[in-house]
């Protein structure tokens, strides 16, 4: 019954799409006898030409075909056999038959039986035309969904006849601007193989445009010559299919060639485009992670100068920190598993920058104007909260997934798709940045640490407590770390080794910049990021960071300062 | 110059005691029988030649960061260099014995290479590849360290930037494109000289050797440091500025002192190789050139003898360790680093001596100096002391 009952609707939403039932005889008897016949080829042509008829008609007999409703007699008429109902296949009405009263019910009608009804017979190779054939048949179904789905199915492969002849009715009734062009691309391609010059020639303009590789290599196939070809191409040459050297095109009209160079030298350079927009996009994101990733640096070791080989380890914390409310929210908040961050942000912050203040007070406040004492006790630091960290989560990599609202992308310019998660860092990063230039710059505590960077003594002289402001300033530069772990689990990895793959990364960011410096904090991560993006696909990812930190290495002997010198007395 | 000048008597009697000593360990290994109770085994043996290299590393350090004030965080990549080059050598002597049977060594066949590359010309040969683990690390540090010096780029900058050159160097010899074995590195060796590397004979050579080079390395570091050129490198590690008002130029004796103690640790790299067995750039990963700053300052750095101490003294704990509670070495060794900093600021060798010493000079002395800095430094010195 169930089957039954789909079959109806199927054929009654074609029905609506397509155009509509109409009165007389749909389906040309002759094709439904080669159907019910035995030449494999004229079934499959059979299939072919009930499928280019593209209505609802045609749907129905080609989905009782698949489900194996179909029934034929020993005198040539097809007939839908489906529990008690029986349709004439040709008409899709119950069949006439002599005793049959007008108006008589389906359960009337299918009292009378035609006599020696016989399944027909389906292979595999006719399930395979079938199946394609329905699924073109989808172009024209009500539902939008359903419509695109069908087209997109069609791309990636050459079209061939019938579903030609089902793209030019579907692309007549279409209303929808996505999907309309999606047909006019594939019809397009269709109208490659067209024996007139003309169209061709429209196709391949229309094609110029198009973002499927099909369409590429559909037009990569016309200019290719045949076996025996010879370099050089003479466009405008008059001798067509073959040349003087005997090498045949793969599209005979020259004018036609010369379309299909300028249509796909359009998408060639188009795609050159995408992809260097692609490089830009991930070189800005790769920046944003970087700036993250070095910010708290540029406060502790930048203003501070403190060189805290543990920074890395404290970015490991936040990330870690974000993993722990996950896990919480997951144990006993399930409904708001999406919204974690928003508890994991202030979370990370505040973990981070306690465990940064603990150390100031603990090891680094002791080591002031021991620049190198400070390198290695936070080095050992460091090594004491990754075994920490493996000690109580493990050694492997925990797993961080992003909220719904993140995962996915947008897709721009047909191919290129940029993630949600990295967008959203790109703007959490800039976010941050603004957060802190306002904390420093217009807030008492921001007053009070730049007081105590420029001139300790004299801070201390008009009271400001500057043992109190190193901590709250190493903590703050703490806890922006642990803001950038929390972005850094949204991107990759969690493991205890976090904080080693970004520690060489910040300092060069921060060493690049200029020490004190937020704005070329910033610029020098965004320039990394990019130089490190558009190196990529020159060199190869390792050799890129390998340039990238030579050319860091040089630069340093030149300008020593970095990007942005500090002037005047300030300087040592 | 009179051998007193160099070491105190004493100090003498101590350094060729604990050579002889040292020395005394292979010809155990060889002359007693295993079960014996005189014998040494293979396994003390070799740790001890490792060690010695270590320590080689660790002295060589010592001579720019105790006695010049230029803290490398890049000592590791020369030893590193050291190692593979001489491991060329080893791969080349493997011969047709590999897993494939070519002239090539494995990881060259498995890339699809017909032919070595330019670069490993020559390395066929024990001498050249030799010299070249010196040269290597020499030409590297004396290029690198002209520019720099020259920029006068000096304190931490230096020690990021060394750090960075070195994790360059390891993101370099990971591909396998580079040509040096990629991830796996150098491994596999059989013979060394025509002798096979596993042979107990060629182990106590290559032990006696490490040990020559040791002390060599030590007398040398010792003329160095006594000489006046020794009393100029302290200069600039005290006093940079001064230095160059009175007309010295540091260039000169800090690229000299770098580029020697780069050549050093090439020597203790080369003689590592044969003896650990094995290459690979996690060698060059820069927490290893950290861990060479760190057994400089627990045997006490500036003194020579401390770092070699330091070395013995870190590894054999470390031996210890990972044997006995692998999961709190690394706990044990991060709060050494602390300790060490915070309150052991002359190293082993300072607790040993127990005699007030001249102030310890400031790494920086144009730093600012903050009351907190002032009181830290104030209270470490009273607890060093």
């Amino acid at each position: 019954m169930k089957s039954w009952r789909y079959l109806l609707c199927g054929a009654a939403l074609v029905l609506q799409g397509g155009a509509g039932p109409v009165a007389h005889a749909a389906i040309a008897p002759a094709a439904l006898q080669a159907l019910a016949g035995d030449d494999p080829d004229a079934r499959m042509q059979a299939v072919s030409d009930i499928a280019a008829q593209a209505d609802g008609d045609a749907a129905r007999v080609l989905r009782a075909l698949k489900n194996d409703t179909l029934y034929a007699t020993p005198d040539g008429k097809v007939y839908i056999v489906d529990g008690p109902s029986i349709l004439d296949a040709a008409t899709g009405k119950p069949p006439v038959m002599p005793d049959a009263k007008p108006g008589a019910t389906l359960a009337a009608a299918s009292a009378v039986m035609p006599a020696g009804l016989d399944g027909i017979v389906v292979n595999n190779r006719l399930r395979g035309a079938v199946d394609a054939a329905l699924s073109g048949l989808a172009l024209l179904s009500p539902r939008r969904a359903e419509r695109l789905a069908a087209a997109r199915a069609l791309q990636g492969s050459e079209p061939d006849a019938g579903q030609t002849i089902l793209l030019r009715k579907a692309a007549g009734v279409e209303t929808d601007a996505e999907i309309g062009a999606l047909l006019r691309q594939l019809l397009a391609m269709a109208d490659l193989r067209a024996p007139d010059a003309a169209t061709r020639k429209q196709a391949v303009a229309a094609l110029a445009g198009s973002v499927d590789p099909q369409a590429r290599r559909m037009l990569q196939a016309m200019l290719a010559r045949s076996a025996g070809s010879t370099p050089g191409h003479a466009p405008d040459g008059a001798a067509g299919a073959v040349d003087a050297a005997g090498g045949a095109h793969g599209e005979p009209d020259p004018g036609v060639r010369a379309a299909a160079r300028a249509a796909l030298d359009a998408i060639n350079a188009r795609a050159a485009r995408t992809e260097w927009i692609g490089n830009l996009f991930y070189g800005v994101s790769l920046g944003s992670v970087l700036l993250l990733a070095a910010l708290g640096l540029a406060i502790t070791f930048g203003l501070m100068g403190i060189i805290n080989m543990a920074h890395g380890e404290l970015l490991m914390i936040g990330a870690y920190t974000t993993y722990g409310c996950q896990s919480l929210f997951r144990h006993y908040w399930p409904g708001a598993l999406d919204w974690y961050l928003a508890a994991a942000l202030p979370a990370s912050f505040l973990v981070a920058a306690t465990a940064g203040m603990a150390l100031e007070r603990t090891v680094i406040r002791w080591l002031y104007g021991r620049p190198l004492e400070t390198l290695l006790a936070t080095w050992g630091i460091s090594l004491m909260l990754m075994q920490l960290v493996r000690t109580l989560f493990g050694a492997q990599n925990v797993e961080v997934a992003n909220p719904a609202w993140m995962s996915g992308g947008v897709t721009v310019l047909g191919t290129l798709v940029l993630p949600y998660n990295r967008i959203a860092i790109i703007g959490f990063a800039f976010l941050v940045v603004g957060a802190v230039w306002l904390v420093l710059t217009h807030t008492r505590l921001g007053l009070f640490v730049r007081a105590v960077m420029q001139n300790r003594r004299m801070a201390d002289c008009v009271g400001v407590p500057t043992g109190r402001i190193d901590m709250m300033t190493f903590g703050l530069g703490s806890g922006i770390a642990g803001l950038g772990g929390a972005a850094l689990s949204q991107l990759g990895n969690v493991g205890p080794d976090l904080g080693q793959a970004y520690i060489i990364d910040s300092f060069m960011v921060v060493v690049l910049g200029g020490v004190g410096q937020l704005a070329g904090t910033v610029i020098a991560a965004l320039g990394l990021g990019e130089a490190n993006k558009l190196l990529e696909p020159l060199a190869g990812a390792v050799l890129a960071k390998i340039a990238i930190l030579v050319f860091i290495i040089v630069f340093i002997q030149r300008r020593p300062q970095g990007l942005f010198a500090l002037k005047g007395r300030s300087v040592e | 110059m009179s051998s007193n000048v160099m070491f105190s008597r004493p100090a003498w009697i101590a350094v060729v005691l604990v050579a002889a000593l040292a020395a005394l360990l292979p010809v155990l290994h060889l002359a007693f029988p295993p079960g014996h109770a005189l014998h040494v085994s293979a396994y003390a043996m070799g740790l001890a030649g490792k060690f010695m290299c270590y320590a080689l590393a660790a002295l060589a350090l010592d001579l720019v960061w105790g006695y010049t004030g230029i803290l490398s965080l890049g000592h590791g990549l020369f030893f590193a260099l050291g190692a593979y080059a001489h491991g060329m050598y080893l791969m080349r002597a493997i011969g047709r014995d590999g897993v494939y049977q070519s002239d090539l060594p494995d990881f060259m066949v498995f890339l699809d290479w017909s032919a070595y590359p330019w670069y490993w010309a020559g390395t066929d040969s024990f001498w050249y590849c030799l010299a070249l683990a010196v040269l290597a690390p020499g030409v590297l540090a004396f290029v690198f360290g002209y520019f720099a010096f020259r920029s006068r780029i000096k304190g931490v900058y230096f020690s990021i930037i060394t750090q960075a050159m070195t994790y360059a160097f390891m993101l370099l010899f990971f591909r396998n494109d580079t040509g040096f074995g990629g991830n796996n590195g150098f491994t596999d060796f059989k013979r060394i000289l025509g002798h096979s590397v596993t042979a107990p004979e060629t182990r106590a050579v290559l032990y006696l050797a490490t040990l020559a080079c040791l002390v060599g390395a030590l007398l040398l570091c010792r003329w160095i440091a006594a000489s006046k050129l020794g009393r100029v490198l302290q200069a600039v590690r005290d006093a940079e500025s001064r230095l160059m008002f009175i007309g010295y130029d540091p260039l000169r004796f800090k690229l000299f002192v770098w580029t020697l103690s780069a050549m050093l640790c090439g020597v203790a790299g080369a003689l590592y190789v044969p003896q650990v067995g094995i290459v690979n750039p996690s060698e060059m990963s820069p927490a290893n050139s950290i861990e060479i700053v760190i057994w400089a300052a627990v045997g006490g750095r500036g003194t020579l003898v401390g770092p070699i101490l330091g070395a013995f003294t870190v590894n054999g704990l470390k031996s210890w360790f990972t044997a006995a509670f692998p999961d709190l070495w690394l706990f044990a060794l991060g709060l050494l680093f602390i300790l060490v900093t915070l309150f052991m600021q002359k190293g082993l060798l300072g607790l040993l001596k127990r005699r007030p010493a001249a102030p310890a000079a400031p790494d920086s002395p144009a730093s600012p100096a903050s009351p907190a800095s002032a009181e830290g430094a104030a209270k470490s010195e009273k607890e060093a002391a």
